[in-house]
């Protein structure tokens, strides 16, 4: 029981920096892509012109509820210039709705509901932003002027925008079949050890809360271009996406009916996605269908104020959470129950966000032994809620970290302490809700970042504050996520309806240059430096010897894609693993060059070398001995130097870390400042510490961002959006953040050759939890919503003093 | 966006006879709000009458007869934050300059196109109302307590043109903004101003109808000119806004600790 007696055996995390690195893997490298990014030559979507190009405009539904009694188009097809006026009446009975790739199965044993998600509204309208109709024309201008002519006659419909008010008894159904809007019912856990030790608890503390729903705001807005070509009966689609292979499946699988084969989708250059573009969306795939009615290639941008009503929202859960405690603050059980918003229709992963990414994250980096979670998924008529930055962990960790925190507070326990007294230290770990977690160090990273965040200065630093009418507080996060997603076999047993492997394809030029293709997509994260430091490191060749090859079905082997931080622990791993066949045949060409036998040659820093002996010959003499084989073992091996690699990962990894905020208030007006930012991550392995810390620090601003800054509202009775733009949508600038204090330490992952876990959602999961409990520390009070707005920090101040009068 | 005509005449002559002649044109000045909002088909004027090639429309001057800063209406925001002119002798009107939008925005933005617009977040009128300036067009001079008529309405007939305004140069000054985190406008904007003609505390971004002054405020500064005066006098928040941003009884909080700040600072 007492951790203390375990912890020699366990793995202590090495701080950084690290000895210095040898090779390209651990170097602050430039980002090679960025030379093209930062001098414009990026090449994006919009970007791309196709000849014959014509332009789409999507008609959106002003309501956020109504039944369409008529579409009226012929005065729009009849425009200058129009191609093309599509509605959902004119889809042929074969084409499908948009699916959901992971089915989750409820309580009461009976699968979710899946109401069908057309791709053009079928006789309802279920939010705001509802694409109605798509017009095709010569130019967007006169896309959009004939959309302006369809003549649709709605029945608006009572709209529920809220899960508290979808649940209500009596609520308008979003979808008639769905007369509850719950979607499922769907719990994890053992109810009754979790309630037999509320039973015996010395403390309950108890919590409420909304996880504000946000919108992600990719910087390059959604956009498409499709094209038929009738040659070969061949499609082409450009599409900002994160995951090309995955969209090429979903569309022609489960969508179109469409050979996969005749289907080749590039999404280039990529800005920015956060799991926004990771989904099958309804307007790329009509632009497909479209493209062969048409006849010409189609082109679509999302406007801003598109984005903000069509692409997928994140969060939006409203949650009770209860953690009991024994009289010495030792965590006993943990319960949750979540309502968690769906949107109008399920998106792509919508399902598996607030179950398998949420619940099964709620022991976070303790020992609590027992842990019951109940989420109900509800409809309502707003945009589809999906996967963003982070995906379930960053709303498991605000209700861990926030019930930790308050319970610390409540027991007067020290921040630290209570979490000490709880951490997990001897690993492998099984949690209570179904992971298991191979290695990790919380003690490392919460002294390091108590260290680094100057812990022991803060009460001066609070009584300087109050000298200036300021209110100091210091708020704590120590987070876990589950990345690398994921084993195959476990996804499936959990309702995957995709595996969730990656592939790699290395090829060696007869130069000894190389090209690597990747089913890895970056939006930005730097894959084309962080893979080629990799291959580089290992091949003992420059790292601008490399080539990154990425988003491309026509090039690419196949590709699960880039979400969940899983890059380069399993994009990277199939990489890797593809180089370590291009060795091993290496080591035979080698062998035959050197009159050696197979087992007696070894690569060392680029070179093959007899063991034991100074024979050796250079990596680039293999590569031309393999494409020119004149002195070749022709009988036994084929030519050429190109290995492909498939890897499925035996489990998640678990980065952790704790980040600590420490915020200053100006009672006066309520405005919140983070005066400092830390965040102490064990991300395992670092191939490039500058695109780390990069991801951290973007990570981090999106963290502040949904505490302090960003919420999306929908008004409550009509279903409007209220936040429909950066003029009420608040994201945060340079000016609302500090600068950030990051460093890392290192228990490398166990189970992938890189002992990497992954770092690209570690900011926004911790950064939240950390603000809020910084902003209550300053008030003293137990909770404060999120966005924690100027208003509402005034408010709360206002309230504690009419309670101390 | 809609097709329109494009004028770009090189005197106000010239573009108030333009305009005459198309009675659904309009004058666009650095077309910050105007072009967003033709973009978003919420405005479709005709024809624009571009104001950007008349030279003395963009002037910044003093006017030692009058001792008063006299700015043309398309100075852009970045001029005025920058002019030493003013600068000098109104600070806390550069300061207002300063904080407008981001700047992109404020090397667009004009004076008289932020006036003539009169959106009740912006942060000129605050300026214009409390320093008592006069607003002179190619017809006539308008005293600031007459020209703000409301939400987006002025004294401004159809067609007349802001030439300049003429900034009285105070004894002393000072403007404090709370930004809305999103917009960058004004969710409460108070500027003080204490001048030989009296005392003047306008606010910007919480009125119901627009920029207004607080009496109660600039009496209880005429017998003591300290931020103490101003402590215990609240706006009623019946006459301001609520939104998704800020409630009406936030707002009439915020007034007046800005203006008390405003006041210590000035």
């Amino acid at each position: 029981m007492t951790d203390t007696t375990v912890r020699e055996k366990s793995t202590t995390a090495k701080s950084n920096p690290a000895a210095k690195p040898t090779g390209p893997i651990g170097q602050r490298l430039e980002r090679k892509e960025d030379r093209r990014f930062l001098t414009g030559a990026g090449q994006y979507t919009d970007d791309v012109k196709l000849a014959h190009q014509s332009y789409a405009y999507f008609l959106r539904s002003p309501h956020a509820h109504a039944r369409i009694k008529s579409i009226g188009t012929k005065a729009a097809a009849s425009s200058p210039g129009v191609l093309g006026v599509f509605t959902g009446n004119d889809l042929p009975a074969t084409v499908g709705g948009l699916p959901c790739g992971w089915l989750i199965t409820g309580t009461d044993g009976k699968p979710m509901k899946e109401p069908k998600h057309p791709l053009l509204a079928q006789g309802k309208v279920r939010h705001v932003g509802d694409q109605v109709a798509m017009v095709v024309a010569e130019s967007l201008e006169q896309a959009r002027t004939a959309a302006q002519r369809i003549d649709v006659d709605y029945e608006p419909l009572p709209a529920v925008v809220d899960v508290r008010d979808a649940l209500k008894k009596g609520a308008p159904a979003v979808h008639d079949e769905v007369p509850d809007n719950t979607c499922y019912v769907w719990a994890l856990g053992d109810k009754g050890a979790v309630d037999a030790a509320f039973a015996k608890a010395a403390h309950v503390t108890t919590l409420d809360f909304v996880n504000n729903r946000l919108i992600p705001n990719a910087i390059e807005p959604r956009a498409c271009n499709a094209a038929y070509n009738r040659a070969d009966e061949s499609y082409l689609l450009y599409v900002s996406n994160q995951n090309p292979h995955v969209e090429r499946l979903l569309m022609t699988a489960f969508v179109l009916g469409l050979p996969e084969h005749k289907v080749r989708v590039i999404s280039p250059d990529v800005g920015g996605g956060f799991g926004s573009k990771i989904f099958l969306y309804a307007e790329e795939t009509v632009c497909v269908l479209a493209s062969k009615q048409v006849g010409r290639p189609i082109k679509w941008t999302a406007d801003r104020s598109e984005s903000f009503v069509s692409d997928a929202h994140g969060r939006d859960h409203v949650t009770k959470a209860e953690l009991a405690l024994d009289k010495d603050g030792k965590f006993l059980a943990m319960r949750v129950q979540t309502r968690a918003a769906m949107g109008a229709y399920l998106s792509t992963f919508a399902s598996c966000v607030p179950t398998i990414l949420y619940a099964t994250l709620l022991a976070g980096q303790y020992t609590t032994p027992a842990i019951h979670c109940e989420v109900t998924a509800v409809f309502t008529n707003t945009a589809p809620v999906d996967a963003y930055r982070g995906a379930g962990r960053p709303e498991a960790t605000y209700v861990v970290e926030r019930l930790v925190a308050t319970a610390a507070t409540e027991m007067k326990i020290a921040q630290d302490e209570i979490r000490r007294r709880n951490f997990i230290r001897t690993f492998p770990y099984q949690t209570p809700v179904a992971l298991q977690y191979d290695i990790g160090d919380y003690d490392a990273c919460l002294n390091g970042a108590m260290e680094l965040a100057d812990v022991p200065g803060f009460p001066q630093r609070k009584t300087e504050a109050a000298r200036r009418r300021k209110l100091r507080g210091l708020g704590y996060a120590s987070y876990i996520e589950a990345c690398g997603l994921a084993p195959s076999n476990v996804a499936g047993a959990l309702g995957a309806r995709a595996g969730l492997f990656e592939a790699g394809e290395v090829r060696v030029h007869p130069t000894g240059k190389v090209t690597v293709f990747t089913g890895s997509h970056s939006n930005g994260q730097g894959h084309e430096t962080t893979f080629s430091q990799v291959v580089a490191d290992r091949l003992g060749i420059a790292v601008d010897d490399v080539d990154v090859v990425h988003g491309d079905t026509g090039r690419i082997p196949f590709g699960m894609g880039t979400y969940g931080s899983r890059s380069l622990s399993v994009g990277g791993t199939a990489i890797m693993k593809a180089v370590d066949k291009i060795v091993a045949k290496g080591r035979k060409i080698a062998a035959h060059l050197m009159e050696a036998s197979d087992a007696d040659v070894e690569f060392v820093n680029g070179k093959f070398t007899v063991k034991g002996t100074d024979k050796n010959v250079p990596f680039a003499q293999v590569a031309l001995t393999a494409y020119v084989p004149h002195n070749y073992p022709l009988d036994k091996l084929e030519p050429g130097l190109d290995e492909t690699a498939f890897y499925d990962p035996t489990n998640f990894t678990y980065p952790a870390g704790t980040h600590i905020c420490e915020v200053e208030i100006d009672p006066e007006t309520g405005e919140t400042k983070i005066v400092n930012f830390t965040a102490v991550d064990d991300f395992g392995n670092i191939v490039n510490p500058m695109i780390v810390e990069g991801q951290v620090h973007g990570g981090v601003a999106q963290g502040i961002g949904q505490a302090l800054l960003e919420g999306c509202v929908y008004d409550r009775e009509s279903g409007q959006l209220l936040t429909g733009s950066y003029m009420d949508y608040a994201m945060p600038r340079a000016a609302d953040l500090p600068n950030f204090q990051v460093d890392t330490r290192v228990t490398p992952c166990t189970h992938n050759p890189l002992g990497v876990k992954g770092c690209g959602e570690a900011g926004a999961i911790g950064a939240p939890a950390a603000v809020i409990n910084a902003v209550c520390d300053a008030l003293g009070v137990k909770d404060i919503e999120m966005p924690a707005t100027t208003e509402r920090v005034w408010r709360a101040i206002r309230s504690n003093a009419n309670r101390a009068a | 966006m809609n097709a329109f005509g494009f004028y770009e005449p090189t005197s106000v002559r010239k573009a108030v006879a333009i305009a005459a002649d198309h009675s659904e044109g309009k004058y666009v000045a650095g077309g910050q709000t105007l072009l967003a909002a033709m973009k978003l088909g919420l405005a479709t004027p005709s024809d624009l009458v571009d104001l950007g090639k008349i030279p003395e429309l963009a002037a910044i001057t003093y006017d030692k007869a009058a001792d008063a800063v006299v700015v043309g209406s398309m100075a852009k925001h970045a001029q005025v934050a920058a002019s030493s002119e003013i600068a000098s002798r109104i600070p806390a009107l550069a300061h207002v300059a300063g904080l407008i939008g981001d700047v992109q925005v404020r090397n667009r933005g004009t004076l008289g196109g932020s006036i003539a617009n009169n959106d009740p977040a912006a942060d000129y009128p605050a300026a214009v109302l409390g320093l008592g300036a006069t607003i002179v067009t190619d017809q006539r001079k308008i005293a600031a307590d007459e020209f703000f008529k409301g939400l987006f309405e002025t004294a401004l007939n159809p067609n007349e043109l802001i030439t300049s305004v003429s900034f009285p140069v105070p004894k002393r000054a000072a403007y404090m903004k709370f930004r809305n985190p999103a917009s960058r406008f004004a969710v409460v904007g108070v500027f003080v101003a204490q001048a030989g003609s009296g005392i003047r505390v306008a606010v910007t971004g919480a009125g119901s109808a627009g920029v207004f002054r607080v009496k109660a405020m600039e009496d209880a500064l005429a017998k003591n000119w300290s931020p103490d005066a101003v402590k215990s006098i609240a706006v009623p928040a019946s006459g301001l806004q609520t939104d998704i941003h800020a409630s009406a009884e936030y707002r009439a909080h915020l007034i007046t600790v800005l203006a008390q700040r405003a006041i210590a600072a000035a």
